[in-house]
């Protein structure tokens, strides 16, 4: 029945976009369910977002005149610059924040490899788009593998830590961690993880669209949509690993 | 019907069909919509089954309830007088799955899945939905969270307890009650398949109203079915997402330790490791989707009534554009209000004025609904077919239960009010009752289309006249149980003393419920009785202008045998003054051209008769014909 959908409104038309019988956006019905599928899904991790904010702004802020030096301590939400501080290869040195900027930067690196892609797929280009939906998966995975790292070692925690442990705990699960109050590494390990697999699920998407591609199932379609619509979903992956950065990482 | 397309032309090609493609796994969307309305229907039987349990609880406590005991087995307790009574953990089960069920498997996947997979594609003039298979998994998520949902009834523990809003920590903590344990499990799996479900046939439903209107249906020219179906579907798009983000973060809480919504509990003498998180989050959360949800159940229902009540008194609808700008009034208010369930949660009283003036502005587009269904009705030749007494009585009860709602609204009122049978009877009467009016004249009315054939009448009156006189026998009374400070989900008042005065009033309303449930058999009948053996259903019975009319009496897969029909005037031309001198009785379907009615054309219809003949005429090889 889909191919009744969409009748591409020609230069005489002069009705309406909206008159009926036509795509009043110009889009097919496909890439309209992406857009409202990525709207809730926006709207399940605002919940996460807001959740945690919530949470955090119970608990009692770090505040130097009144805790001292910082340390790690369950009576306050620690500080993400002394949490995530640590560097494959760079053991005991403090380089806040530079493990995970440099994860954002792969993510926004193979969101503009997907851009490429997409493009190279209006120009029906068959071997730019199998060589940048290659690229952007290599991104994908490398993002993976580096959240996987960052999980590790925050999981196994540091005996070490000039900040201490706090609780006594060393290292993270559900129930204790070594760097604050409890819903910390929960909202931690519910929102990355949640993300992750988002991302898990962006690759597993690109590798079906690289081999549609590589196969030519696109070239006989006669055109590279699937591309386009699987595009939009990874930038929405990275847009909201921004708005993760920033809320837990940054600030 | 002058002007009557000549349809077929040639029969619509059809792909073999076995009984396992038609009828299990079908992507036509009328047969995906009927999936769902039996579904809902047996969903409906069951839980309002469930509440004549308690209900009997209620209104004889200390009955002998042994005869029940081959049903429930060792939920009916024998007590050592020898009589059986219900287990207190039970009674909350059932009010729990009660609501569960009513709330989302009947009135937001019965009355929304049935009515806007059916008469989306109809309406606007579509073969179909624009993905016919995710329409199928949409209903296949739904029935596997009735299969699961339906399993819970039956286990060791019973069903949850928590009630339908499921807070924690009661329903967080498996030591808190026995329904908190696997019951509760099966209840966030269950819900978190029917989300996804819900999620599936939203995104259709959407992409299908955009996407796949015929020639001419603009969205000013939309019948208010589809207004209603597509705002629906947008309320659920963004509310249903939230609740999938409470449920998780709940079955994190429940099977892997976190603290999410937990702090600081002693439970059995016990000191549990939960520390941290905020019960509150969850009301909010939950809220979130929940007050969207009552739109979600009611919004459908006002389409269903606007499109029956105009129809059958043949008059156009009063206020087409304001009823459409109510219900985005609506829709937008639906999601800014939902803390007026938690003024007594300890939220600060400055913000609950707040909340409590958002809520008491959606007085204002319901009221203008009200007053538009009233001023249709106002001097129309009224046909009082069963699907229009049902929506009448849906204009009734939604005045009825609205009206409570600005006291229920009120911040200050609330304290009183909160979780007593007032609240009760409020959405009893607004939400549940009138969504379910509004989904019994949908039935009522599509039925013909639905099956080819027609309920029967007679015994829609005694159906309709038994529930209306029914449903404000049961839930009027509780409003003066509220009021005097009754709370909601008790298993047993009696051991109160304020409360044993009502003893009476409590036994009037479990009889009230008893033979109103009752008279829902005699629907259920007439549903499959009607489904083989009914009058067989003329092409048009109500004499509707909609293009669903428009198809043969039994539409095969793609609705058309031929051309889509264009469309070519908005769905109201009912008693259009001159219309019979154009050859028309007292409707004119959307798809006659202005050209061909120049006498009951209005002077600014008339200036888009060239429009007409050099857009869409000539492309409509059917109405060539016709004018030849």
């Amino acid at each position: 029945m889909a191919s009744t959908t969409v009748t591409v409104s020609n230069a005489q038309d002069k009705t309406s976009p909206w008159f009926g019988g036509k795509s009043p956006m110009n889009a097919s019905y496909g890439k309209l369910m992406m857009w409202f599928f990525l709207l809730s899904d926006a709207f399940t991790f605002s919940a996460f977002l807001v959740g945690y904010g919530m949470v955090r702004f119970m608990h009692p802020a770090y505040d130097p005149a009144v805790h001292g030096e910082f340390k790690f301590s369950t009576e306050y939400w620690p500080i993400p610059e002394y949490v995530f501080n640590a560097f494959p290869g760079f053991h005991g040195v403090h380089l806040p924040l530079v493990f995970v900027g440099l994860m954002t930067f792969i993510l926004i690196v193979s969101s503009v490899t997907m851009v490429l892609a997409v493009e190279a797929g209006h120009r029906r280009d068959k071997e730019a788009v199998t060589k940048w939906m290659l690229w952007t998966i290599i991104g994908g995975l490398t993002f993976l593998g580096c959240q996987a790292w960052e999980w590790t070692h925050f999981i196994m925690g540091d005996p070490q830590s000039p900040y201490g442990a706090a609780g006594g705990f060393i290292g993270a699960n559900l129930i204790q961690n070594q760097y604050g109050p409890t819903p910390f590494a929960d909202f931690f390990f519910f929102i990355t993880g949640f993300h992750g697999m988002h991302v898990f699920s962006g690759v597993i998407l690109n590798l079906l669209v690289f081999h549609n591609t590589v196969y030519g199932v696109y070239e006989r379609r006669g055109h590279y949509e699937m591309v386009e619509k699987v595009g939009l979903y990874w930038h929405f992956v990275d847009l909201v690993w921004v708005f993760v950065f920033t809320f837990f990482y940054l600030v | 019907m002058a002007h009557a397309h000549d349809v077929h032309a040639h029969e619509h090609e059809h792909h073999k069909e076995t009984f396992l493609t038609k009828y299990i796994f079908s992507q036509d969307h009328k047969m995906i919509a009927k999936q769902f309305l039996v579904t809902g229907l047996i969903w409906a039987l069951i839980g309002g089954f469930l509440s004549i349990l308690f209900r009997l609880q209620l209104g004889f406590p200390g009955m002998d309830l042994s005869f029940l005991q081959p049903l429930l087995g060792k939920w009916i307790v024998i007590q050592k007088d020898g009589t059986g009574q219900l287990d207190p953990d039970f009674y909350l089960q059932l009010v729990t799955m009660h609501g569960t069920i009513m709330v989302f498997f009947v009135l937001t996947a019965g009355l929304s899945g049935t009515f806007s997979n059916f008469l989306i594609p109809l309406q606007i003039g579509a073969r179909d939905m624009a993905s016919g298979f995710m329409n199928m998994l949409s209903y296949w998520f739904f029935f596997l969270a009735s299969v699961i949902m339906f399993r819970s009834l039956f286990l060791e523990t019973g069903p949850a307890e928590g009630g339908w809003t499921i807070y924690p920590p009661l329903s967080a903590l498996k030591q808190a009650a026995p329904g908190s344990g696997d019951g509760m499990t099966y209840w966030l799996i269950a819900m978190a398949l029917f989300i996804v479900s819900s999620l599936l046939g939203g995104i259709n439903y959407i992409a299908t109203v955009i996407n796949m209107r015929t020639k001419g249906m603009s969205f000013s020219r939309l019948p208010l079915t589809i207004w209603a179906f597509f705002i629906t579907a947008i309320i659920g798009l963004l509310s249903f997402p939230v609740l999938l983000s409470a449920a998780l973060l709940l079955i994190f809480d429940r099977s892997f330790g976190t603290s999410f919504y937990l702090s600081d509990i002693f439970i059995n003498g016990e000191a549990l490791h939960h520390t941290g998180g905020s019960a509150i989050l969850f009301q909010h959360l939950f809220w979130f989707l929940g007050h969207p949800e009552v739109y979600i159940v009611l919004l459908p229902a006002l389409g269903i009534t606007s499109e029956i009540v105009a129809t059958n008194s043949r008059k156009p609808i009063f206020g087409y554009r304001a009823m459409i700008g109510s219900m985005l009034a609506i829709a937008v208010l639906s999601f800014i209000v939902w803390a007026h369930h938690m003024f007594v949660s300890g939220m600060n009283p400055f913000l609950g004025t707040i909340f409590m003036f958002l809520t008491l502005i959606i007085a204002i587009p319901s009221a203008v609904k009200s007053f538009n269904y009233i001023t249709t009705l106002w001097r129309g030749s009224i046909r009082f077919t069963p699907a229009m007494l049902f929506s009448i009585g849906l204009v009734s009860l939604f005045i009825s239960g609205g009206v409570t709602g600005i006291v229920l609204g009120n911040n200050a009122l609330d304290i009183q009010l909160h979780d007593t049978y007032f609240v009760v009877a409020h959405f009893h009467l607004v939400m549940g009752s009138a969504s379910f009016f509004g989904m019994m004249a949908g039935v009522y009315h599509w039925f013909p289309k639905m099956f080819g054939r027609m309920m029967d009448e007679r015994l829609g009156y005694v159906h309709f006249w038994l529930t209306f006189i029914g449903v404000y026998l049961v839930f009027f009374p509780m409003h003066y149980l509220g009021i005097a400070g009754f709370p909601r989900r008790y298993y047993t008042f009696t051991s109160f003393d304020a409360f044993n005065i009502f003893a009476d009033l409590n036994s009037f309303i479990s009889v009230a419920a008893i033979i109103t449930f009752s008279a829902q058999l005699i629907f259920g009948f007439n549903f499959f009785y009607s489904m083989f053996r009914g009058r067989r259903a003329p092409a048009n019975p109500w004499g509707s202008t909609t293009l669903e009319w428009t198809t043969p009496v039994e539409p095969g897969h793609g609705n058309w045998p031929g051309q889509i029909p264009y469309v070519y005037r908005w769905p109201y031309d009912y008693s259009k003054p001159n219309a019979d001198k154009d050859g028309f009785g007292d409707f004119i379907p959307q798809t006659v051209p202005y050209a061909f009615t120049p006498n009951s054309n209005l002077p600014h219809e008339n200036e888009k008769v060239a429009f007409e003949k050099e857009f869409m005429i000539p492309e409509d090889t059917t109405l060539e014909k016709a004018q030849a």
